[in-house]
């Protein structure tokens, strides 16, 4: 479990993290997102115990960070942003080492370790200089640092960034095995990661929590939610007849493909009337959706809104 | 194993992982050599001991031991493993102490690899071998306090090359801080009580008592409180300087 209380940071007047206070429990996945420079990796590198609040604090599993930090750091499993490691050391070295560091060993030791290299398949290059591997390489052999312990408690910032599509949806899957007994947190820039891996987001933008709920929740907000979308053969004919339809507060259509969105009232239902006056009037329709919402949307209205209120006060 | 253990393996085993610790050892090994033949006259003073062999150490330290301090830290902060080492379960005292600690044992295989000028001296004549223990430790101990001020400086800054002429900087001012170089500078600024302070500072002049091959306690004393107040500092340093 991670618990944060008004958690602040300050660099002279500069407030980079601005008494943040949310609470994880374990079986959840928590997706951090937010611009550049909004205050994700100094929470981060807080809760793993590299920076000291200036006010507010946190437990790591109920371990206090700044009064117990010994046991946080036991308990938690840390992958700082870029995934650093030693370059001169090979891969068996490096997770030998960690697993000194974490106290590891007999049997368990090789288990664990034997068990991190299965995951991030490590096998072919365990014997290779860091330096040598690909950048792909070099973020799974932080990843499996990370996890070799079996901590209870995963802090991942950004563990999926330099990976190609393959490696992602690795990484994705890795996350997911581990999620039903561990709380984990994750930072990213990817929305669609915060799909197939988050069961709960917290944006923040300059240091705050501006949204904190499920995707699904955030899909929601969107303008886009319960929107039908369609292509057809002749778009003013289909555009007349989704005017025709009670409950469509606007149409819009997209000028580079021709796409079609048709935006409900609020609260209301569009897809079968729409449906139903498609065909009344006969419109080919080539394809037609129910939108779920978009999350890209979400966050751009909910960060540039914030700035907006920024530049204002 | 314990925190300090582990991170002083790790470290020492770094050194030989790349050529760096190679061409030190090769380095000091020739210069020490060079010096004590040639700049020392050691076969023309026709004594046996190995005064002219130590005395050069401090000049060779003086650049060689800035040279293996630099990247202790520095390269941490520029690679960004610094986040790594300090988030796993080791205090910021067994980092620091543990990374020291290496590079002190990693001088001190260089400066035992010099026992064949030991064989010499004493197939040679009948040295007084207790007085070149005292210098070899002396030598030891001055080799420590400038790896803890080469700590310090490293910590501070990211590039190698500012902690390496730094380090050197500093070190070249402690060494001569009892000679009129550094005094004169002081006494126009300062009462005298502080320039008498200041010239007990002096490397030369602790490690010059030591290579005589007498171990004075307050000697001892003063190199162990350099290395602690360096090491002290190197903590403090990385501390104010992770946010960064």
């Amino acid at each position: 479990m991670i618990e944060t209380r008004q958690l602040t940071k300050r660099y002279g007047g500069f407030t980079a993290v601005d008494a943040i206070t949310f609470k994880v429990e374990p079986g959840q996945v928590l997706g951090f997102l937010g611009p550049n420079g909004a205050g994700k990796s100094t929470t981060m590198k807080m809760l793993a115990g590299f920076l000291a609040p200036t006010a507010g604090g946190a437990t790591v599993a109920g371990f206090d960070v700044e009064k117990q930090p010994l046991e946080a750091k036991r308990a938690l499993g840390y992958l700082p942003e870029g995934a650093p490691s030693y370059g001169e050391m090979s891969v068996r070295e490096f997770l030998d080492f960690i697993a000194d560091v974490r106290s590891l060993a007999g049997d368990l030791r090789d288990k664990r370790i034997d068990d991190a290299v299965e995951r991030l398949h490590l096998e072919r290059v365990l014997e290779q200089p860091i330096d040598t591997l690909s950048k792909g390489f070099k973020r799974r052999v932080g990843l499996a640092g990370a996890i070799l312990h079996d901590p209870k408690v995963l802090i991942l910032d950004e563990p999926t960034d330099g990976l190609d599509p393959n490696q992602k949806q690795e990484v994705r899957t890795l996350i997911n095995s581990m999620a039903r007994d561990k709380t984990i947190i994750i930072s990213t820039h990817l929305l669609e990661e915060v799909h197939a891996v988050c069961s709960r987001a917290i944006i923040i933008a300059a240091g705050r929590i501006l949204a904190d709920a499920s995707p699904a929740e955030l899909e929601a907000r969107s303008r886009y939610h319960q929107a039908v979308s369609l292509t057809a053969v002749n778009v003013a004919e289909a555009k007349d007849a989704l005017s025709k339809v009670a409950d469509v507060a606007a149409i819009e259509v997209d000028p580079q493909d021709g796409r079609i969105t048709a935006f409900p009232k609020p609260g209301r239902s569009i897809f079968v009337a729409v449906g139903d006056a498609l065909k009344a009037q006969g419109v080919a329709v080539r394809e037609l959706a129910l939108e779920p919402g978009r999350l890209d949307e979400v966050f751009r209205t909910i960060t540039q809104g914030a700035a907006g209120q920024e530049a204002r006060t | 194993m314990s925190g300090i253990a582990t991170i002083f393996k790790r470290e020492l085993r770094s050194y030989f992982a790349t050529p760096v610790a190679y061409v030190f050892i090769v380095i000091f090994l020739l210069l020490s050599g060079a010096f004590t033949f040639y700049l020392g006259n050691f076969y023309e003073r026709g004594q046996a001991d190995l005064q002219p062999f130590f005395n050069f150490h401090p000049w060779l330290y003086l650049f060689l031991v800035p040279a293996v301090s630099m990247r202790l830290w520095a390269e941490e902060r520029k690679s960004g493993t610094i986040e790594l080492l300090l988030t796993l379960p080791v205090t910021m005292w067994q980092a620091v102490f543990g990374k020291f600690l290496a590079a002190w044992a990693f001088i001190a295989i260089a400066l035992a690899l010099t026992f064949p000028i030991w064989i010499t001296v004493n197939y040679l004549g009948s040295p007084d071998n207790g007085v070149i223990f005292a210098s070899y430790v002396g030598s030891l101990l001055m080799a420590g306090a400038f790896l803890a001020i080469g700590s310090c400086i490293s910590a501070s800054t990211r590039n190698q090359v500012v902690a390496f002429i730094l380090t050197v900087v500093i070190c070249f001012l402690l060494l001569l801080a009892g000679f009129p170089l550094v005094l004169d500078f002081f006494r126009a600024v300062a009462p005298q009580g502080i320039v008498d302070a200041i010239a007990g500072l002096s490397f030369l002049t602790h490690f010059g008592s030591i290579a005589k091959g007498v171990i004075d306690l307050r000697d001892l004393i003063y190199f162990v409180l350099m290395i602690g107040a360096w090491l002290y500092a190197t903590a403090v340093v990385i501390d104010l300087k992770k946010a960064a």
